[in-house]
This record gives structure tokens, C-alpha cells and sequence, in this order.
């Protein structure tokens, strides 16, 4: 396909889907395929050929329509009305466009109105499993734009210019990233998309992944520019089936229209991307273990540096971004660096996606500007706590930390969430309540990064097992005063001493529940009590019987 | 490709396709542990060993691969699997109950000669639907005590 022929194929489906009478979205990612929307999807198929419809009317799968909790969803494009809780009994009632149909969700509901999609844009607007579907949605066309009109250079500057940040959760600057990789002498570079989403309550990467696999193939194959490389590599976790399948049709579809491969719409630039599966190990979304991983070998970090951009996979300079900083990218090509910087806060611009789940109304996938508050992502958006008072909001997972509620105000950044404990992480956001005991949260977490330990280095994987016997004693009532101190002498040592991240931010979760909850810690030790009446105080009860 | 559901006279021809595909390269090794389990259903001593004899790796490397990531099993596949997530919404929202369940329910059916594998896995990604459990496959999402214990009593039948 030549870049004529790309804007040609664009025109000709969007015209296509303009002359159709209506278009059916039904949401075909993993929450609302589990809640049964393949058999609505197929059922309204069926009223469509019944109604000898077909060919005016559509039906078609689409991204992640954000609302998983009413799932199975399904949005009908003409009459603009979106469906929760779907059966297949109402297909045809959705054909015909009855609106005396219940169930209807409208979209001026704050969860939808104050949201700003950047990342999500085609979740009900693309059939993920077509590669037409994204073309007209001005697909590919900021790749045609980097190759034909702009220098791998201003490709880079553009990058930096939008201030955009590593999505990941440690937010370096991705434009600086690039630069480095782009300046370094070897010709073997290659591209990570670092698919490994192992935060627990976090999905947002698979829905991306899920619902528009394109887009970040797109992003990739943009970087591979701008930094001289030409092959990439998506690494996967081995846990996310329909993510896997999906970035296989789609890397299939591009391979046949020349989109990748060899000669990229008829220029000289070539660029492959490979799938790496991974195979279940939560230390992988490490860098360098990661970087291990695909070379076959157990996924254990290295010493840094060298830093992947000087020696990563094979010793070559190696490029590793997130899925929703690629994801990011096609936007900010098409509408230049400028425009992207002129969204968010200053420091942390664009919008971010959250996973929103735990105690909340709105359980589902949302995407603000950087800099809203927290307040209105719960509260507004995500619609507050259903029969509970707020207790805390988890954020950056085991990396994280836990923000107690004088700080729902704060705008949401990268260096506003450092100051208060937590971090931005990759974007899960679950919300406790007073039923959820802080300690034994911290305990959760431990445990985790206790399983996860790759056991390479001491600190992390004797400390993660000191520390969780503490936080187990501690929630058991068997712990005593100078517990404490012993907790927050290890956590200084793993945070100094770990390998890599996963040792290093394993006590950030015991840190901002110790700063913001001490009477609850305080509660277990001395009166051996728990305030949210989670933990059970068996050796005690038993001492009493 | 099921789990373990090739013929077996197709597997070891599958088997080598797969390597010969990757021109038997070390750094493979994952891909084709992968495709071997899908095709065996789980990684057995032997089957280890003839991977490490055709990529030509020591086989202490194989098997420290094997080992060190948690999808690959060591041990046959059993007639019925259950997972309950135990992901940070799914634990919140009462997850544990589910994991009593589980052991009170298949108590002695999880056992090394037991028809039923019960695990425990650390967010499948399904955070909107918690608590989730997966049965034989496929995803249930608010699971409750009671909808997991009626699925766990179709395994019992069967």
C-alpha cells in the first residue's frame, strides 16, 4: 500500500460506514466477553439477516466501552445509546432501535462526560478485528506522516516537545528515551512494547491491547523510526489470551498491506514486529528481566547501568515503552507534540488511563486528563462508594502506596502522587472501604512481592519474607512494640539495597499505610483489635477458650 | 491449540516443527517449552530433556527455565481445573471466602491422585467482574460462595 492508497482505503470504508443505516458496537473485551456479549453480538447478527437488513445494518466488536460493571454493553451509533446488562432477548429490540428498551446508560452521565479519550479513542468507534475499521479512523496515517514529511530527528523532538511521560509507572521522559536510543552507534537497535501488565487490579494495557491492537503497532512501528530500528518485540503475559490472539490478527493484517514488514507503504523503511509470550512471572515487567525473558533465559533484572538504551536485548541499544505510551504516539504525530503538551498538568500532560475497581460503583476502565482529582474520578466518575464510607485509594499496586482521603483533592501527576507517598504507577486504582484493614492490605501486598521475588539478590528476597512475617504476626495480634521498628529498618534496607524495582518499592505499601493509618497498626499491637474487624485474632480466641 | 489434546503420534512432529521453525536457537527456549506443553499438556523430565538435547542447552537450563515461571507445569494436567483470582479488587471484595470454599469443597480431591487442580492466581485482569474465578476455562465474574460451590459440584458429577 503506497500513502495515496492508504488515505484512498480510509475514505472509501468511511463512506461505507456513513451510507450504513446504523452500526451495533458490542463490547468485545475481556470483562463484557466473560459477562456474555459474544452471544448478544451473535443473536443481533441474527435479527439483522431476519430483518433482511444486511448490508444497512451492522454488527461489529469493539473495544472496551469502559462501564464493566454493566457489561455486556453494546452501543448502537445512530440513535447514540448505550446498552448495560445485555441479553440476547433484545437484539431485536436494539435492531429496531426501540427506545422504550430498558437498560439504556446515558452518556451524559458524568462517568462518560468527564472523561478525555486520547488512548481509548476508538472504543466504540473500531472493530478491532479489522484493519479497515482503524484506517478509517485515521489509522496508520501518522506513520505515513512520520515517514513521508518528517526526519527520524523532528519525529523525536515532536516526541519530546509533547512532554509525554513513561506510562509504565516510573514516567521518564519518553521523547529523552528515544533521543538516547536514536544517538547510539550500533545499527542492531531494537523495540520493546512492554506488555507484561502484572500489577494486580490493573488492566488497562489489555484493553488497549484487546480493543485497538493497532494503535500500538502503529506507535512501534514509529519508534522503530525515529530511533533506526527495524525489529520490535511485543512481550506479553502468557495470562492474556484474547490480548495475544487479537495482536496476531492484527500484525497479520498490517504484514499483508505492507504497514509492516518489508518497504512500509512503498518507502525504504523497514520494520518487523514478534510477539514474545510470557510465561507467568511478575518480576519480568522489570526491564532487564524482562530483556532476559526474550532471550530465553529466567526472567532475573541485571545491574543497571548500562541502561537498555546503551545495551539491552543482545547487548544491542534497546527501546522499551509501555503499551500506553506507544498507544499515545499515533495521536501526538498526527496533531503534533504541541498539542498533546497543551493537555494535562504542567509536568505530567495527557490524560492517563485508571482501572477503577475495588469498592466502587463504576467498576471499569476511564481515562482523565493528568492533573483531575481524585475526588472526581471516584466520585464523580466512578460514582462514589456503594454502602461505605472511603477509606483509601490504592495506586502503582505493589509499588504503590495508599492515599487516605485528606488527600482526595490533590490533582493526579507524577510528582504530586511521589509527595504523598504513592506513585502514579501503571494505572490500577482500587478503592477500599472501612471494611478493608490497612495492615492487612500491607500484608497483601508483601505477600506478593514475597511470591514474586526472583530470589537473585538478598535484600529482596530474605527481606520481602522478613517483612511479611511481621505483617502477618502484626495481624494475627501476636506482634509486639519493637515489630514496628524492626518493620521500618528492613524497609529502608530493601528500598536501598534491592537489585531492581520490585525490591525496592516492595515496602512503599507498608511505608504510606504506617504514615497515614498508624492507629490501625497501633490498634493490632497494643489492644489487639482490628478497627475494620477483618482480621481474626485465632491464637488469641484460642488462648481464651 | 487445547492443552494436551494433540494425538500423540502428531506431538513429537509438532514438537520438532516448532524447534526447527525457531532453527533450534537457545534464546527460543520459552517458545518452545510453550508449544511443547500445549502439546503434552505439561512438561515431564523426559520431555525436558529432549528439548535441551535439540536446542543443545545444558539441561539445567531448561529446567531452571521450566521452574522459574509459574505457567509451566511439571505435573500432568487434572481431569478439572479451578482458579480463584486473588488480585488486589478481587481480595477486597471477599476473594478469601472464595479460596474456603475451594478447600472445603474439594478437600481430598486436590491431592497428588485427585481429579481437580485448585490454584490460586494474582489478577487475571478481569478487575471489573470481581471477584472472578476461573472454571475449566472459562471466566465467571461476583462470583459468590454459593456460585462457586454449585460449580464445584458439577466437577463432583462428572
Amino acid at each position: 500500500m503506497t500513502v495515496d492508497e492508504l488515505a484512498d482505503r480510509a475514505q472509501a470504508e468511511a463512506a461505507r460506514q456513513a451510507a450504513l443505516q446504523n452500526r451495533i458496537y458490542c463490547c468485545a473485551a475481556a470483562g463484557c466477553t466473560a459477562s456474555g456479549s459474544p452471544g448478544v453480538r451473535h443473536a443481533i447478527a441474527g435479527e439483522i439477516g431476519r430483518r433482511g437488513l444486511a448490508g444497512k445494518v451492522e454488527v461489529c466488536g469493539t473495544g472496551c466501552l469502559g462501564l464493566c460493571r454493566r457489561g455486556p454493553l453494546v452501543f448502537s451509533a445512530a440513535d447514540r445509546r448505550l446498552y448495560g446488562n445485555a441479553v440476547p432477548e433484545q437484539a431485536g429490540a436494539m435492531v429496531e432501535q426501540d427506545h422504550e428498551l430498558p437498560g439504556a446508560i446515558s452518556l451524559d452521565d458524568p462517568f462518560f462526560a468527564r472523561q478525555q479519550r486520547i488512548v481509548l479513542e476508538n472504543s466504540g468507534r473500531v472493530d478491532p478485528e479489522r484493519l479497515t475499521d482503524y484506517l478509517a479512523a485515521e489509522g496508520y496515517r501518522a506513520l505515513a506522516k512520520g515517514l513521508t514529511q518528517m526526519t527520524p530527528r523532528e519525529v523525536v523532538e515532536d516526541v519530546k516537545r509533547s512532554g509525554l511521560r513513561g506510562r509504565g509507572g516510573a514516567g521518564y521522559p519518553t521523547g529523552i528515551k528515544w533521543e538516547l536510543v536514536a544517538r547510539q552507534i550500533p545499527e542492531r537497535k531494537f523495540v520493546i512494547c512492554n506488555a507484561d501488565e502484572g500489577d494486580p487490579g490493573a488492566f488497562m494495557d489489555r484493553s488497549v491491547l484487546e480493543g485497538d491492537p493497532h494503535r500500538v503497532l502503529e506507535g512501534m512501528a514509529i519508534a522503530g523510526y525515529a530511533v533506526g530500528a527495524q525489529q520490535g518485540y511485543i512481550y506479553v503475559r502468557g495470562e492474556y489470551g484474547l490480548p495475544i490472539e487479537r495482536l496476531e490478527t492484527a500484525i497479520r493484517q498490517a504484514e499483508r498491506e505492507h504497514l509492516l514488514g518489508g518497504r512500509i507503504l512503498e518507502t525504504g523503511f523497514q520494520f518487523r514486529i514478534d510477539l514474545r509470550i510470557g510465561a507467568g512471572a511478575f518480576v519480568c515487567g522489570e526491564e532487564t528481566a524482562l530483556i532476559a525473558s526474550i532471550e530465553g533465559k529466567r526472567g532475573q533484572p541485571r545491574q543497571r547501568p548500562p541502561y537498555p538504551p546503551e545495551r539491552g536485548l543482545w547487548d544491542s541499544p534497546t527501546l522499551i515503552n509501555n503499551v500506553e505510551t506507544f498507544a499515545n504516539i499515533p495521536p501526538i504525530i498526527r496533531n503534533g507534540g504541541d498539542w498533546f503538551a497543551s493537555i494535562g498538568m504542567e509536568g505530567s500532560t495527557g490524560t492517563k488511563v485508571f482501572a477503577l475497581a475495588g469498592k466502587i460503583a463504576n467498576t471499569g476502565l476511564v481515562e482523565v486528563p493528568m492533573g483531575t482529582s481524585l475526588r472526581t474520578i471516584l466520585f464523580e466518575i466512578g460514582g462514589g462508594i456503594p454502602g461505605g464510607r472511603f477509606k483509601a485509594a490504592q495506586t502503582g499496586g505493589p509499588s504503590g502506596g495508599c492515599i487516605p482521603e485528606e488527600f482526595v483533592d490533590i490533582p493526579v501527576g507524577y510528582e504530586s502522587l511521589a509527595r504523598i507517598g504513592s506513585i502514579m504507577g501503571s494505572g490500577g486504582l482500587i478503592v477500599m472501604d472501612d471494611s478493608s484493614c490497612m495492615v492487612d492490605i500491607a500484608r497483601y501486598f508483601m505477600e506478593f512481592c514475597m511470591d514474586e521475588s526472583c530470589g537473585k539478590c538478598i535484600p529482596c528476597r530474605a527481606g520481602t519474607v522478613q517483612m511479611h512475617d511481621i505483617l502477618r504476626r502484626i495481624t494475627r495480634g501476636e506482634a509486639g512494640e519493637d515489630d514496628l521498628g524492626m518493620l521500618h529498618e528492613l524497609a529502608g534496607l530493601l528500598r536501598e539495597t534491592s537489585l531492581c524495582g520490585l525490591g525496592q518499592s516492595a515496602p512503599n505499601p507498608v511505608l504510606s499505610t504506617l504514615r497515614y493509618f498508624p492507629a490501625e497498626y497501633e490498634a493490632h499491637i497494643r489492644d489487639r483489635r482490628c478497627p475494620a474487624g477483618q482480621c481474626r485474632f485465632e491464637a488469641l480466641e484460642e488462648a481464651a477458650v | 491449540m487445547p492443552n494436551g489434546t494433540a494425538a500423540p503420534e502428531d506431538r513429537e512432529k509438532l514438537l520438532e516443527r516448532a524447534m526447527s521453525r525457531y532453527q533450534y536457537a537457545g534464546d527460543a527456549l520459552i517458545e518452545i517449552l510453550h508449544t511443547a506443553q500445549d502439546l503434552y499438556g505439561y512438561l515431564s523430565p523426559a520431555l525436558l530433556q529432549h528439548i535441551a538435547r535439540r536446542l543443545r542447552l545444558p539441561p539445567s537450563r531448561v529446567l531452571g527455565v521450566a521452574t522459574f515461571y509459574h505457567l509451566f507445569s511439571l505435573e500432568p494436567k487434572r481431569e478439572h481445573s479451578v482458579v480463584v483470582c486473588l488480585g488486589t479488587a478481587c481480595y477486597v471484595v471477599g476473594a478469601l471466602r472464595l479460596v474456603e470454599t475451594l478447600k472445603h469443597s474439594c478437600a481430598g480431591r486436590t491431592g497428588p491422585n485427585g481429579g481437580v487442580s485448585a490454584q490460586i492466581a494474582r489478577c487475571i485482569g478481569a478487575c471489573g467482574l470481581a471477584p472472578v474465578a476461573i472454571c475449566d476455562g472459562s471466566v465467571m465474574g461476583r462470583v459468590t460462595p454459593e456460585s462457586l460451590s454449585r460449580e464445584l459440584e458439577r466437577f463432583g458429577a462428572a
